[in-house]
């Protein structure tokens, strides 16, 4: 056989630098050359306290009760989603009232924020998880920000919020309710908002961008944290506990419906109040489970699984907070052993 | 020279880009938080369960067709590479797609492909299992896009440093030197 005089060393380095140029776009697409790039695991780590994250939860809304009940839709909402969940009729539900904190243990007068995770299921084998929270607006338009934003709060720098909200002029809706807002005596009072937008497809294959909420059927009634922290630092989960033995706790599931040009990608931003709101049903509440072995625990509460006809809109949180729960779903299941399950339990 | 059957030669450039796209969405969708994110995710699972598919039929393809054989000047060491990182490509290309699943399924994520799609939970709910798959998964992506790295290296030698006839038993068109008889 004839060969070129070819040196096999030119070959050979061409042949290297393909490898290179290889190994080199995959680290790079692996972010390996961008620390300055927002990954989960960034995003996770800036939610925990200085003396690191509790080891087995949550990583953030920690502290939660989870419950049993049924979502009792109404038939309203079929006309705006094409969801089996909106079809008049009565579906499993599993969720989770909870507060917006790292610690697992916070005394429930120190939270501002509260929150309820839902997963709605329905025949057809869909589910629609949600995660709500009780303030009106997000404190910020971006992904980006909400981690400037734990980077501020966390920070030891006195002047870090204040740079922070004057970088960030979005906060100060949210900054007025966090300072001015009454405070409620129980879960079972609050209204939870999904604040982030979504797109609702009808069956006609129309979009509707929407918002929700649960809107209490329990009359709120204010009480000031000083006076909250004296009832006790758990307070707020034997009082739902003790409501919903009684009797079952119940909300109104309202859907609003966006107006061309609101502002559907920018969750702290609120939309004018005379727009179009459906009442699609009644979230009902009708028994409170174990949380530390309970059926709660295994759930992500990943607002990105949603039925056919529910989906993500421009809003750019969905995505975020799906990475950002995955990452803290695979930390939390991986630390097991430091929250373990009481011994009674044999689930595997 | 005797090659691959066009239908292996098809499957393996199909799969080639399949896997390669695969192995760059999932490490690009574990690094970022923006709304491409999902837009990753929603191609990483279905071309998984493809690959899964498409594995499947070429192994059994290979099992009825075989492989030429490698030049019997190949120094053993070398065919024993061969050999064994060969069982190794089509033992992830089988396994990564089931651990990807298996994980979603002991996380009680609802595996959807398109839309309407689900694929059935293939494991219950366990944290343990899940840690294990997810483990599994991350870690031998890496190793599967080391092993493709040094397939791509061996295929290129073959080619360019051997001469020997091994690349172009896979490559997707005839290449010059095998139509012309050799001097």
């Amino acid at each position: 056989m004839l060969e070129p005089h070819r040196s096999p060393l030119g070959s050979l380095t061409l042949i290297a630098i393909v490898i290179a140029a290889g190994a080199a776009a995959f680290a790079y697409t692996a972010g390996w050359f961008s620390p300055e790039r927002l990954t989960p695991t960034r995003l996770v780590a800036a939610l925990a306290p200085p003396t690191g994250p509790a080891l087995g939860h949550r990583r953030n809304h920690a502290k939660g009760i989870c419950f049993t009940g049924v979502f009792e839709a109404n038939g309203a909402g079929a006309e705006l989603s094409k969801a089996q969940v909106f079809a008049r009729g009565q579906y499993p539900a599993l969720g989770r009232f909870n507060l917006g904190t790292p610690n697992p243990d916070a005394a429930d007068a120190t939270v501002r924020i509260r929150g309820f995770g839902i997963r709605i299921a329905t025949p057809d084998g869909k589910e629609w998880r949600s995660a709500m929270i009780d303030a009106p607006v997000f404190p910020v338009s971006t992904p980006p920000g909400f981690y400037e934003l734990l980077i501020a709060s966390g920070s030891k720098d006195p002047n870090a919020m204040k740079n922070f909200v004057a970088a960030h002029p979005e906060f100060a809706p949210f900054g007025d309710w966090a300072k001015n807002a009454p405070w409620t005596d129980s879960y079972a009072e609050d209204r939870f908002n999904s604040l982030n937008s979504f797109v609702f497809v009808d069956n006609a294959g129309a979009e509707h961008v929407v918002r929700w909420s649960l809107l209490p059927a329990a009359q709120p009634v204010s009480i000031s944290p000083d006076d909250l922290a004296k009832r006790g630092p758990d307070f707020l989960e034997q009082d739902i506990a003790q409501r919903v033995a009684s009797a079952p706790q119940r909300w109104t599931m309202a859907v609003t419906v966006a107006n061309p040009g609101d502002p559907i990608a920018d969750p702290s931003k609120a939309w004018p109040t005379d727009r179009r709101t459906v009442e699609v049903g009644t979230l009902i509440v009708q028994k409170i489970e174990a949380e530390q072995d309970g059926p709660c625990r295994e759930i992500n509460f990943d607002p990105t699984v949603l039925p056919t006809g529910i989906q993500v809109s421009d809003d750019p949180f969905p995505a975020a907070r799906s990475a950002a729960y995955m990452k803290s779903y695979d930390l939390r299941t991986a630390e097991a052993k430091d929250y373990p399950r009481t011994a009674t339990s044999t689930k595997p | 020279m005797i090659r691959f059957t066009p239908l292996q030669r098809l499957l393996h450039w199909l799969m080639a880009i399949g896997i390669l796209a695969m192995l760059f969405i999932g490490v690009g969708m574990v690094s970022t938080v923006m709304p491409k994110y999902l837009t990753l995710v929603s191609i990483h699972k279905p071309l998984g369960i493809a690959i899964l598919v498409l594995a499947l039929i070429r192994l059994a393809v290979r099992l009825r067709y075989r492989a030429p054989a490698l030049p019997a000047d190949l120094p053993q060491p070398m065919k024993l590479a061969a050999y064994l990182s060969h069982y190794a490509l089509y033992a992830l290309m089988i396994a990564m797609p089931l651990l990807g699943w298996g994980m979603l399924s002991a996380a009680a994520y609802p595996v959807v492909l398109f839309g309407v799609v689900h694929l059935p939970s293939i494991l219950p709910q366990s944290d343990s299992l899940h840690t294990l798959l997810w483990n599994a998964h991350y870690y031998l992506a890496f190793a599967f896009f080391a092993l493709i790295l040094m397939h791509v290296a061996a295929a290129l030698f073959h080619a360019f440093v051997r001469r020997d006839g091994v690349f172009e038993a896979m490559a997707p068109v005839p290449s010059h030197e095998e139509v012309t008889p050799a001097e």
